[in-house]
């Protein structure tokens, strides 16, 4: 059975009084039984990206298209099969959080076992509060369970680890995985390359409403290792140093005050570059690592590369 | 098989059905069980109904007061569920994004609409009952020709302002939307013909008062239930309210 999303929007305008293209043509496909994530910083289009998917706004241009129907005033029969969740949650901050559920579940044909479902996000824990009350974490958990109410073959979820506390955040991922498992089309967005290393299968990196880079995370980390097969060294010491001059392969700034980060690392020559540096300036690092590459560096790599672009 | 497409079609349309009335049912709790929705729903305007019998207010209108004072009543009961009840509610699960997560569900943006139509009916069945109860304990005898004509007067009323609540909660901050609702509900039943005959209004509001939804209601309720008379006129400006308040919500409503 293959139940293929497959997504291809042009421009999308946001009414701010004039026309703004927030997406350039963004182009993604998810699989069922599989994680596929949206990884992008703030602004980078995503939740724009799942809203066109859902169907709540309609795309300017380009095709869209939910398990083979367009999403967009879609068949409460289509909706059935679909489950969202919304960065601000959009739930109505009223009720408790059991009832609700009960109500959105109400609306789906084969509707999911909710006593275990809300047994497993620990929801019982605050039963009896309104969901005005709840906390951030508490309400994300929420705001998943009603996705997965309607027990749904794909799901959207924007943002759901955020504002977890660790233990939730654990058995958030555990569930997403189980769904997985059981071949649920899982979509997903996150601006932690943290989250998007742990649990997707498949990763589109979006910047500035383009594509950038896709792939599995090894493909991304190995595939961007290939082109530039460059470490990255940091370091904590006193802040605002004068930076040294150093060869041109090597890049070294203060990311945030006392936090320096050398780029471009290739040879025990580069290291020598830094030591050499810190020796002419009597400096002792508080913190020194080096680190392999994470999906952090690709992103930052591209992200680099755009504003060059630029 | 035509057969089988017909079964299929059915059935989505009783679960579309359905899903109204659970929509519905859970927007009618929602209502009345917020305590601020049941002091405009009921309590004031049972204070409107005692304030205007005990005093000669409307002594023109009718020769007994609850005889004139309940048909206004009624109208106001119209314009605090449909207007300002509902559209605040709406105005804030707009804020909250409810109204975009729920449109995300099978019910969609249709059915939620239509769930909250469903509840103001509900509601202001419930509102007939308490206020005309009270009424006829108090002597209100509607004449018996003009039923028809008000059930129609206050179904339409009821969607003509549901359509303008709509319209305000989707276009403006919900701030905005309970500061303009609640307003508006005081100016109307002041001068807005809900309470008292729109003739009442000064004179150079005169031309526009005759046309607001609020004086074809009060109005004409009051003639169909003080005297019998059916109000085409009534019942042709709330048709044109309902049709332009609707397309103007369908047309410029925000669901973000």
């Amino acid at each position: 059975m293959i139940e293929d999303l497959l997504k291809d929007f042009g421009p999308v305008p946001a009414l701010d009084g004039r026309m703004m293209r927030v997406l350039h043509g963004i182009s993604l496909k998810a699989n069922a039984g599989s994680v596929t994530t949206i990884l992008g910083s703030n602004g980078a289009g995503k939740s724009t990206t799942l809203a066109c998917a859902q169907g709540l706004l309609r795309p300017n241009g380009g095709t869209v298209r939910l398990l083979g129907e367009d999403p967009y005033g879609a068949s409460p029969a289509l909706r059935s099969r679909v489950g969202v969740m919304l960065q601000d949650g959009g739930l109505p901050p009223s009720l408790r959080p059991i009832p609700l559920l009960r109500h959105v579940a109400s609306f789906y044909r084969r509707p999911a076992d909710l006593d275990a479902l809300i047994e497993r996000l620990g929801i019982n824990e605050f039963a009896t509060t309104s969901i005005r009350r709840l906390s951030g974490g508490q309400k994300q958990r929420v705001a998943l369970a009603s996705a997965l109410a309607g027990n749904p073959e794909v799901v959207f979820l924007d943002e759901p680890s955020a504002g977890l506390d660790p233990q939730s955040r654990q058995v958030v991922f555990e569930l997403i995985g189980e769904l997985r498992e059981a071949g649920m089309c899982i979509v997903l967005t996150t601006h932690l390359m943290e989250d998007a290393q742990k649990l997707s299968d498949y990763v589109y990196i979006i910047d500035e409403g383009r594509n950038v880079a896709q792939g599995t995370v090894s493909e991304l980390t190995a595939h961007a290792a290939h082109e530039t097969p460059a470490q990255a060294v940091t370091f904590t010491a006193e802040a605002a140093m004068m930076l040294p001059a150093l060869p041109e392969h090597l890049t070294l700034a203060e990311a945030s005050p006392g936090h320096y980060r050398l780029d471009g690392v290739r040879s025990p020559g580069d290291l020598a570059e830094l030591t050499t540096w810190w020796t002419r300036e009597g400096v002792l690092p508080h913190a020194l690592t080096m680190q392999p590459r994470t999906l952090e560096d690709v992103f930052l790599e591209i992200a680099d590369k755009g504003n060059n672009a630029n | 098989m035509p057969t089988s497409t017909q079964a299929a079609t059915a059935a989505n349309a009783q679960g579309t059905l359905r899903r109204i009335l659970l929509q519905g049912r859970y927007e009618t709790l929602g209502m009345i069980s917020n305590g601020e929705q049941l002091v405009v729903a009921v309590v004031l305007p049972l204070m409107a109904l005692l304030g205007l019998v005990f005093t000669d207010l409307l002594k023109d209108v009718a020769a007994n007061p609850i005889d004139a004072a309940a048909p206004g009543v009624l109208a106001l009961c119209v314009v605090s569920t449909a207007f300002t009840g509902q559209g605040i509610a709406t105005g804030f699960d707009r804020r909250y994004g409810v109204l975009r997560f729920l449109s995300t569900t099978p019910l969609g943006r249709a059915g939620l609409i239509y769930g909250k139509v469903m509840a103001v009916l509900v509601v202001l069945f419930l509102q007939v009952v308490v206020i005309g109860g009270t009424a006829l304990l108090l002597g209100w005898r509607p004449a018996p020709a003009g039923i028809g004509w008000a059930i129609a007067l206050l179904v339409l009323g009821a969607a003509a302002f549901t359509a303008l609540g709509l319209l305000v909660a989707g276009t403006v901050r919900p701030e905005a939307t309970l500061a303009i609702t609640n307003l508006a509900w005081v100016l109307l039943a002041a001068v807005g013909g809900i309470l008292f005959p729109s003739t009442r209004a000064p004179a150079y509001l005169q031309p526009i008062v005759d046309l607001l939804p609020s004086a074809a209601l009060g109005d004409s309720l009051r003639a169909a239930l003080i005297t019998g008379t059916g109000s085409v006129s009534g019942i042709l400006i709330l048709l044109a309210w309902t049709i332009i308040a609707g397309f103007a919500a369908t047309r410029w409503f925000k669901w973000n």
